[in-house]
Order: C-alpha cells, then sequence, then structure tokens
C-alpha cells in the first residue's frame, strides 16, 4: 500500500465534554444526597437508579440488538432472590447484592445459549415463559414461604441512616460502572456492529458481522444491569415478595420509558427513565388512575413522537451529547501536498 | 467432489426447494479468477435465489458451494464474507444512523478480518474510490439512489472481497448514473476481484462482463460469450420472448 492518508478522526464534541461534566456533577449530587435531604431522598435516588438501569437496559436489547424481551424480570427477580439466599446464608447483603449481579452475568449468558435463536415474538414469550418459570421455582423454596416473602433482614446490623446512605452509594456506584460499560462497549469496534445491527440485521451479516455473538454481548450485558436493578431495589426496600419483582408490570415500565425517552438511543433511554421517575413522584399517589395517565402518555407517545422526547430533542442539539461515532476529514496541508 | 483451485467460486449440483416446488435445480457454475461473469434470465428464473444460496442467506436442498477450493456450503454469511466473499443489495440496505464512513469502517473491521492494515485508512481509501469521500460524515440514511448504491459497493469492497456478487444494482439508475457505476465497478475488477453481476439491463452487462449466463425455470439455460448467449434462439425464446 502506498503512503498513509492524512486524515483527522474526532470522536467528541463540545457538546460531549458539557453532558459528560452535567452526568458527573448529578451524580456528585446524588452521592451528597444524604446530607441534604436526610434518609426519604436516598430512597427516592435508589429508584431513579434502578429505572435508569432498567430503561438503558432495555433499550440496548430491544433498540440496539433487535431483542425484544417481554420478561427481563426474570434477572431482576432471581437477582433479588440470589440476593437473599446469599444473605440468609451469612454473606453480607451488600456483598450479596455484588454477587446476585454476577449471578445476573452467568444467568445471562446461560439463557442467551438456547434463547437467541428464537425469532421476536417467539423470543419475546419465552423470555416471559422463562421469567414465569422462575418465579414459579422461587415460590417453592420454604424460605421465600410462597407469596409470603421474607425481607433482607441482614440490613438491620446497619442502623437505618448508615443503610440508607450505603445503599446509593452501592446503586450510584454499580449504575456509573454499568452506564461507563455500555459507553465504551458502543465506542468499541462490537459498538460499531452493534449499531449496525440496529440499523439493518441483513446488511449486517453481508460485510461479516457475528451477529449471534453481537447479540450475546448485547444479551448479557442487559441480564447483567437488570439484574443489578433488582438487587438494588431489594436492598432499597428490604422486603422481597416474588410477585413484586416478577410481576409483569415491570416490563409495563421499562417499554413505557424507552418508548416516551426514544428507542435506539442512550439518551433516550436516560429522559424516559427520568420522566417516569417525575411522573410517578408527582402522580404516583393516585392510584389507578395514576397507571391510566401512565397508558395515556404511552399512547400519546407513539402516535405524535414515534422517536420519542429524544427525536424532539436530539436533532436540535449541534452535536451527540454522547458520541459513539466518528467524524473524519482530510489534512489538506502543504507539507502532505508534497509527499 | 474435489475442487480445482483455479476456480474462485464454484457451484457444484446445487438444487433449492421449498416444499415441494422447485426453484432451482441442478445449478453448476465454475467461475475463475478474473471474470465479471453477467447473469441474466426474466423474472422468477431462481436469480436471487441463486445468490442466496452463494452467500449463504438460505441452505441448499442439494449441493455444495466452493470460495477459492474450499467448501463453504455450511457457513453462514458472515464467515463466508471473511472468506472472501462480497455481496451487494438488490434493495440496498445502508445503516441508516450511522453516517458513510462508520459504514464503511464497519465493514472495513468486521469483514476484512485476514488482511489486517488500519481499517480507518481502508475505509477512506475506498470513499475515495467510489467518489463518497465528500459526504463521509453524512447519515446514510440520507444519501439519494445512486450514493446508497456506491456505499453498499464501498462497504462489500471494505471487506477485501476475493469474489464480488452485484445484485441489480445498476436498477432505477438514469443512463448517465449507471455509466457511472459502470465505470466503478471496472476498476474494481481492474483491482483483480472476480464479479457476478445478476442485472436487467442488458447494455450494462453486455458493456462489462466477459461471460453471460441465462437461467429460466430454476436452470442455466446458456453459458458463454456474451454475444453468443444473446443471440442463442433458446435464450431469445425464454428471455426476450421471442417466438422460437
Amino acid at each position: 500500500m502506498s503512503h498513509p492518508v492524512p486524515l483527522n478522526v474526532t470522536r467528541g464534541s463540545t457538546t460531549a465534554h458539557v453532558t459528560f461534566l452535567l452526568l458527573a456533577l448529578a451524580a456528585l449530587g446524588l452521592a451528597a444526597l444524604p446530607w441534604i435531604s436526610g434518609a426519604g431522598g436516598s430512597g427516592r435516588a435508589v429508584a431513579l437508579l434502578v429505572y435508569i438501569l432498567l430503561a438503558v437496559m432495555w433499550n440496548a436489547l430491544a433498540g440496539f440488538a433487535g431483542l425484544v424481551s417481554i420478561g427481563q424480570t426474570l434477572f431482576f427477580g432471581v437477582a433479588a432472590y440470589v440476593t437473599i439466599r446469599l444473605s440468609n446464608a451469612g454473606v453480607d447483603p451488600y456483598l450479596a447484592v455484588i454477587l446476585a449481579i454476577v449471578s445476573g452475568a452467568v444467568l445471562g449468558w446461560l439463557t442467551s445459549l438456547f434463547m437467541l435463536s428464537l425469532k421476536d415474538g417467539e423470543f419475546a414469550i419465552g423470555m416471559w415463559v422463562l421469567s414465569s418459570l422462575a418465579h414459579l421455582c422461587v415460590n417453592l423454596d420454604p424460605l421465600i414461604q410462597g407469596e409470603t416473602g421474607t425481607s433482607l433482614i441482614a440490613l438491620n446490623a446497619y442502623d437505618i441512616e448508615t443503610r440508607n446512605t450505603f445503599t446509593l452509594w452501592v446503586a450510584l456506584a454499580v449504575t456509573v460502572v454499568i452506564l461507563a460499560a455500555l459507553v465504551v462497549l458502543l465506542r468499541s469496534g462490537t459498538g460499531a456492529a452493534i449499531t449496525a445491527l440496529r440499523d439493518d440485521e441483513i446488511g449486517a451479516r453481508s460485510i461479516g458481522i457475528d451477529v449471534m455473538r453481537t447479540k450475546r454481548i448485547v444479551f448479557v450485558l442487559a441480564a447483567t444491569g437488570t439484574a443489578a436493578a433488582g438487587a438494588l431495589w431489594l436492598a432499597s426496600n428490604t422486603t422481597f415478595q416474588p410477585r413484586a419483582y416478577f410481576g409483569v408490570h415491570w416490563t409495563a415500565y421499562m417499554l413505557f420509558m424507552v418508548l416516551v425517552g426514544g428507542l435506539g438511543r442512550v439518551e433516550g433511554a436516560l429522559i424516559g427513565a427520568l420522566v417516569f421517575f417525575l411522573i410517578e413522584t408527582l402522580f404516583g399517589a393516585y392510584g389507578a388512575w395514576y397507571l391510566v395517565g401512565l397508558g395515556g402518555i404511552a399512547v400519546v407517545c407513539a402516535l405524535f413522537f414515534p422517536n420519542g422526547l429524544w427525536g424532539l430533542i436530539g436533532p436540535k442539539l449541534p452535536s451527540d451529547p454522547i458520541p459513539t461515532g466518528y467524524k473524519i476529514s482530510k489534512i489538506h496541508d502543504a507539507s502532505w501536498e508534497e509527499i | 467432489m474435489t475442487a480445482h483451485n483455479s476456480f474462485v467460486l464454484q457451484s457444484s449440483g446445487l438444487s433449492m426447494s421449498f416444499g415441494a416446488f422447485k426453484v432451482l435445480e441442478d445449478i453448476n457454475l465454475d467461475v475463475t479468477q478474473g471474470e465479471i461473469v453477467g447473469v441474466l434470465g426474466p423474472n422468477g428464473a431462481g436469480k436471487t435465489t441463486f445468490m442466496n444460496l452463494l452467500t449463504g442467506a438460505y441452505r441448499p436442498t442439494h449441493g455444495r458451494v466452493n470460495l477459492m477450493g474450499r467448501d463453504v456450503t455450511g457457513l453462514p454469511t458472515a464467515k463466508r464474507c471473511h472468506a472472501g466473499l462480497g455481496r451487494t443489495h438488490q434493495v440496498p440496505r445502508p445503516f441508516g444512523g450511522m453516517t458513510v464512513f462508520e459504514n464503511v469502517l464497519v465493514a472495513a473491521r468486521q469483514g476484512n478480518v485476514s488482511h489486517g492494515g488500519d481499517p480507518v485508512q481502508l475505509a477512506w481509501r475506498v470513499l475515495e474510490q467510489t467518489g463518497l469521500a465528500d459526504v463521509a460524515n453524512r447519515l446514510a440514511r440520507t444519501l439519494g439512489l445512486l450514493d446508497r448504491k456506491r456505499l453498499e459497493l464501498s462497504r462489500a469492497l471494505a471487506t477485501d472481497p476475493q469474489v464480488l456478487l452485484l445484485d441489480e444494482i445498476g436498477g432505477g439508475l438514469t443512463l448517465t448514473e449507471g455509466d457511472h457505476l459502470i465505470e466503478l465497478i471496472q476498476s474494481i475488477h481492474g483491482q483483480g476481484v472476480t464479479i457476478i453481476w445478476i442485472e436487467h439491463i442488458m447494455r450494462m452487462l453486455l458493456g462489462s462482463c466477459t461471460r453471460l449466463i441465462c437461467m429460466a425455470g430454476g436452470q442455466i439455460i446458456a453459458d458463454g460469450a456474451p454475444r453468443d448467449v444473446i443471440e442463442a434462439p433458446v435464450v431469445q425464446s425464454a428471455y426476450f420472448g421471442v417466438a422460437a
């Protein structure tokens, strides 16, 4: 080959730097919350982080890998159950949370071995069946006492202030690590393959992308993140009733957040989680009407903003807040022209 | 069956049925390094099915496919791409949410596994060759038809193919656009890439092909020098509708 062409490749922008700064400040703000708002605030902050994890992971799965699952509660519920089980066996509850997240990754990998060969609707329903199956098995465990459930009693070893603060910090650290892993993955060579897969699976195969391997990476990451959400939800709420973790309402929340925020964009999922959190905080007390309202918003969004809120906001920004792509230009420099 | 090394692509006894319906029957085609083989035939002749068997989108009911002397019948599309088989699609399949450059870069990274080198450089050179360097940072979904076809070619080229399958790449283009595309395809051929080209536009095929085959009813009914194939009575009757 001849001389290399002088090229200028950029992968960031001012928008991205500002976004990074804002996200870092938000994380610091959340970390400082126990001193600002007391115990109640910490619990709500963990809820927000759990919603963010669920939305971003469901979006990675459906929006990027084209895998629409209505049974991600499999990982959410099993992780909570594993946390209870490990803690009951004498493991420190926070260490149990971390081990439950690892178990989510392992379960994700095992599940991927047979689930990823299923297509579209079969996959979606298949995941739901697996989740229901796990739900039933958990109910059979005498420790759980069927739907009566149990609590993460070991947390009582910590006084309530310490516990709330520590749970928030663990939740924050886990969320930051998993989101960072997703962004690093999307910016890598494999990430470009994932994005290509999002846009056209047949085209992706034609240029040599190993579609199964690529989907598996996303699936395992999504399982890990969703498991993290389940274990953190337990650490924050302490009670474990199987129906409250394997319930289909979680699937509805994930769908809501991603569709309202914008499918196929990390930014969209983040916004969807924030919107859901705000609606729940403001209107959650209205019971059934709150759920009716959620459904109404989802319908309005689907009809009038098919690309979600991000479809409205994104194009107005100078460049991507979370850039995963490349900008390229040839350097026209006199010294190079000589070569 | 043993493969001859001089053939870059071989289809031996390739057949395909969907239930009782036979789409392809006993297709034998040996393609030598450096050929441009045009494939023509009426709609429903089995051309696209044949291409899908060559690329691995379908598994044949019977028969084998050899690429560079290696049996690839059991390999999926992506592995055949790594083994040196590139393709373009009849309806372009750009990665719409990625830029033109990213489309080609991902092909250089994922498809060109054996040759190494800097994928950024490779992707840029391909774009300069195909004339898309000026729109490198545009989202692929904003491209017009000719540029989408160029992008299909660019992506296939970035995988460094030995054999390139073109599926009706000339369809829907104006005369001038078609001429640009022919020039580009000839320059790709000039780099030593063997080409198999399904096309309805006779002008494009006759101007470029070193060999022509005509398919009808799931079989190859003529194979030879382009002029001879066009003038063969069997082709005149099956493809041009001339009474024999």
